[in-house]
């Protein structure tokens, strides 16, 4: 047994994390906050150059063929960084569904442009207030058109393609839709992360492609879920880690009754139960970049448990660093908030926790 | 990151598996089962005799304690072949129980601070089970504050003369020695006047009194000292270098990874299985934070295996493992009765649900949060060491002991 990161997998993390620091300073983050682009375009195009994001995507797909135990770490930087990069939607969702729904004309034709950036996708799935299940979907297609109204929809705006749920002949059915298209309309939605911008979009007889078998939409989608579960978890510790972090650097330096704040023992405990709850978010994510890593069939049971467990260290993390930095914490000019919208923003794609709560129940009862 | 075995690894698996399976004591296996937290139950023979006959035979064959050197007993394995021993012995190491105070923390520090002639005595005698060891540290004026100890020795010639009491010494009654930190220098610092010993418990003067626990059980005791003497050679280090000797047994508690620390939890999930509520969303939730916790301690148990067999050495992350283990254990009690309704609050056997598994377990919990390091102190572990947060302010740190302010100079 050898349960960690490989010495060439860590220095491969050591890379990126350079990298990021140079170019995702928290300005950068900032930036995007305050404007009205989609995304950071700048960054997206240098993170791409380097191929960090294509590393779980195959070589004959115009990927870097490295594997996910790679894509984990790249995933573990971008979230300590708070990177404003559409990856969650575009690289670790759509690229991952096209990779186990996609025909092999559609892997061709979408995941060498996904590898390069060159092409955004996002998912479509949510419509109504609630978590969404089959039962809600609204949205359809027929004759090969789309129609419905998507709400919200991450990096809608960003994105070049959406693959869109919706009902179909058969059930469920996953729908590649071209954003530029007729019938498509789109407008930006403020949201609680705004460095992870979402949009509404409305489709109206828009064209559009079945991906994978019609009435297979939701497995898939569920699928996908549990592989992006994996490498958002990553994000989740990357995130709740460099909150630890600030919190620690700020109990540190803040004067108090004489003495560091950090030496009392309610912020020293309350610090420390952030570490026990990312030391526990980070192992059960270990486990589940194995399972991703070898497609083993403990995957379902290893993603429910690290996006349960991530979810909620990035919560405590951020919430509690705001809470060391006292009233400076709830200022805009301090960074803690945004850690604290990042982790609402990762806690809420890809189903919530109620949601993975009882998946992690029925796989832990499969695998009993 | 692969879990799976070397090609030497699995040949060692092979090794244990096929041993164990030719000796180990079927005949108590199902009883082994149901032997709940934190103390052996056995009901059909002898406790400590099971546990000396196990102990024995593995000393015969070479596994008794494999982590240690062969002139002391041991096999000199590596530390992932010793996990790889563990997984293998599997519920058999429950009859281990009487020795692990002895193996794991009394035996390193024998190993570290006696002359060559008392290991080599001693060591094979702790190892192949003819010895229990017990621990003499804390006292009732001093727990978490462990360099607050008051029990005194005094040189007479070549002898020391203890007077003082001990208290939470886990199986003292089962002991053959025990190892005794007591205060040698009153007038220095109170980390400073310290000074270890190993004590043979058959000597005169050491009376034991069984504590009787919250949960009608006892194991704990009390440890009077009165006039014992103890021969000066067997003092393990220097005068005054008492603090330092403690450190290496402390230490060496932590190096005890590897064994996972049970939680009830797949237990829990099969008492919901049978009532049928897995489908409830507020069990799912409940039961999902809970298996996502038991998951995260295995999980970074196997981190530090790995560390550990790539010559890192364990360092204070470890803490976290009782720490959440121990709090763990009682929501799941708590969460177990709160499913059973009413009949929850029945002990009786043959009547309590799963044999009054989770009845036994809540009213358990308490000491696993308490003993061989508080939550409290494990967080300021965590606070200190792991993140570099000062140390706390220590009113007492360069007084004099005999002038540190207590209760009684107080006047409460």
């Amino acid at each position: 047994m050898q349960f960690d990161f490989s010495e060439e997998q860590r220095a491969l993390q050591g890379e990126v994390r350079r990298f990021f620091e140079r170019a995702c300073p928290v300005s950068t983050v900032r930036a995007l906050i305050a404007s009205d682009a989609s995304h950071d375009a700048e960054l997206w195009k240098q993170v791409s150059e380097q191929g960090f994001l294509a590393a779980a995507i195959p070589e004959d797909m115009g990927g870097v063929g490295a594997g996910y135990l790679e894509l984990c770490l790249v995933a573990e930087e971008a979230g300590r960084v708070l990177a404003p990069l559409p990856a969650v939607s575009s690289i670790y969702q759509a690229a991952e569904l096209i990779m186990i729904a996609g025909s092999h004309a559609q892997k061709q034709e979408w995941l060498p442009r996904l590898a390069s950036g060159a092409t955004i996708a996002t998912i479509a799935v949510a419509e109504a207030v609630g978590e969404a299940v089959p039962e809600t979907i609204t949205a359809r297609v027929s004759d090969g058109r789309l129609s419905g109204i998507k709400r919200p929809v991450s990096d809608g705006l960003a994105a070049d393609v959406a693959i869109v749920v919706a009902q179909a002949l058969d059930g469920i059915g996953l729908f590649l839709v071209d954003l530029s298209a007729p019938g498509v309309e789109r407008r930006p939605l403020k949201a609680v992360d705004p460095s992870r911008k979402q949009a509404e979009i409305r489709f109206d007889g828009a064209r559009c492609e079945l991906l994978g078998a019609c009435g297979e939409g939701w497995a898939l989608l569920s699928a996908m879920r549990d592989r992006a579960a994996v490498l958002v978890a990553f994000e989740q510790i990357g995130g709740a880690q460099a909150a630890l972090d600030m919190a620690r650097d700020y109990a540190l330096g803040r004067y108090a009754f004489g003495r560091p704040i950090g030496s009392f023992q309610a912020i020293k405990h309350m610090l420390a139960d952030m570490y026990v709850s990312l030391e526990l978010a980070r192992s059960n994510a270990y486990y589940g970049a194995w399972a991703l890593a070898t497609n083993a069939p403990q995957l379902p049971l290893a993603a429910a448990s690290a996006r349960v467990a991530a979810i909620q260290a990035y919560k405590l993390c951020s919430a509690n660093n705001i809470q060391t930095h006292g009233g400076m914490g709830f200022t805009w000019e301090f960074d803690c908030h945004l850690h604290y919208r990042r982790a609402r923003y990762l806690a809420s794609v890809l189903g919530t926790s109620p949601l993975w709560e009882r998946k992690l129940v029925a796989a832990y009862g499969r695998a009993a | 990151m692969n879990f799976d075995d070397t090609p030497e690894e699995a040949a060692f698996r092979a090794r244990a598996r096929a041993w164990i399976a030719e000796n180990a004591p079927r005949a108590l296996e199902a009883e082994l089962k149901l032997s709940g937290f934190g103390h052996l139950h056995l009901h059909s023979v002898d406790r400590i005799a099971a546990a000396k006959a196990w102990q024995r035979k593995k000393f015969d064959a070479g596994w008794a304690a494999p982590r240690w050197p062969k002139e002391y007993g041991g096999a000199g394995v590596s530390p992932m072949e010793y996990v790889i021993w563990q997984e293998e012995e599997g519920v058999y190491s429950k009859l281990s129980g009487p020795f692990s105070i002895g193996m794991g923390m009394c035996g390193p520090t024998v190993m570290a601070w006696a002359s060559e002639e008392q290991k080599r005595h001693l060591l094979p005698r702790l190892a192949s089970g003819e010895d229990i060891w017990c621990q003499l540290f804390s006292e009732p004026v001093a727990g978490s504050d462990l360099a607050g100890i008051r029990t005194k020795a005094e040189k007479r010639g070549d002898e020391w003369v203890i007077n003082g009491q001990k208290i939470w010494t886990s199986g003292a009654r089962d002991a053959d020695w025990g190892l005794l930190i007591t205060r040698t220098d009153p007038t220095v610092a109170k980390h400073r006047g310290l000074t270890m010993f190993f004590l043979d418990m058959k000597s005169p003067g050491v009376e034991i009194r069984p504590i009787w626990q919250m949960n009608e059980e006892s194991v704990f005791n009390e440890v009077y000292f009165t006039d014992v003497r103890i021969p000066d050679a067997q003092r393990l280090g220097a005068p005054g270098q008492g603090w330092t000797v403690a450190l290496t047994t402390l230490m060496n508690e932590r190096m005890s990874i590897g064994g996972s620390m049970p939680t009830g939890v797949p237990e829990l999930f099969e008492l919901c299985r049978e009532l049928g509520v897995l489908d409830d969303p507020a069990v799912a939730s409940r039961l999902a934070q809970f298996a996502m916790r038991a998951s995260g301690l295995r999980y970074s148990a196997f981190r530090s295996i790995s560390a550990l067999s790539r010559g890192e050495q364990p360092g204070p992350e470890n803490s976290i493992g009782k720490l959440v283990a121990g709090t763990l254990m009682q929501e799941v009690a708590q969460f177990a009765l709160d499913l059973e309704g009413e009949a929850g609050l029945i002990e009786e056997p043959g009547l309590a649900v799963d044999g009054g598994r989770f009845q036994a377990m809540l009213l358990r919990s308490p000491a696993t949060r308490i003993e061989g390091g508080s939550d409290e102190v494990l967080r300021n572990i965590i606070a200190e060491r792991v993140l570099g947060l000062p140390a706390d302010i220590r009113v007492d740190k360069d007084l004099p002991f005999n002038q540190i302010p207590t209760a009684a100079s107080a006047g409460r």
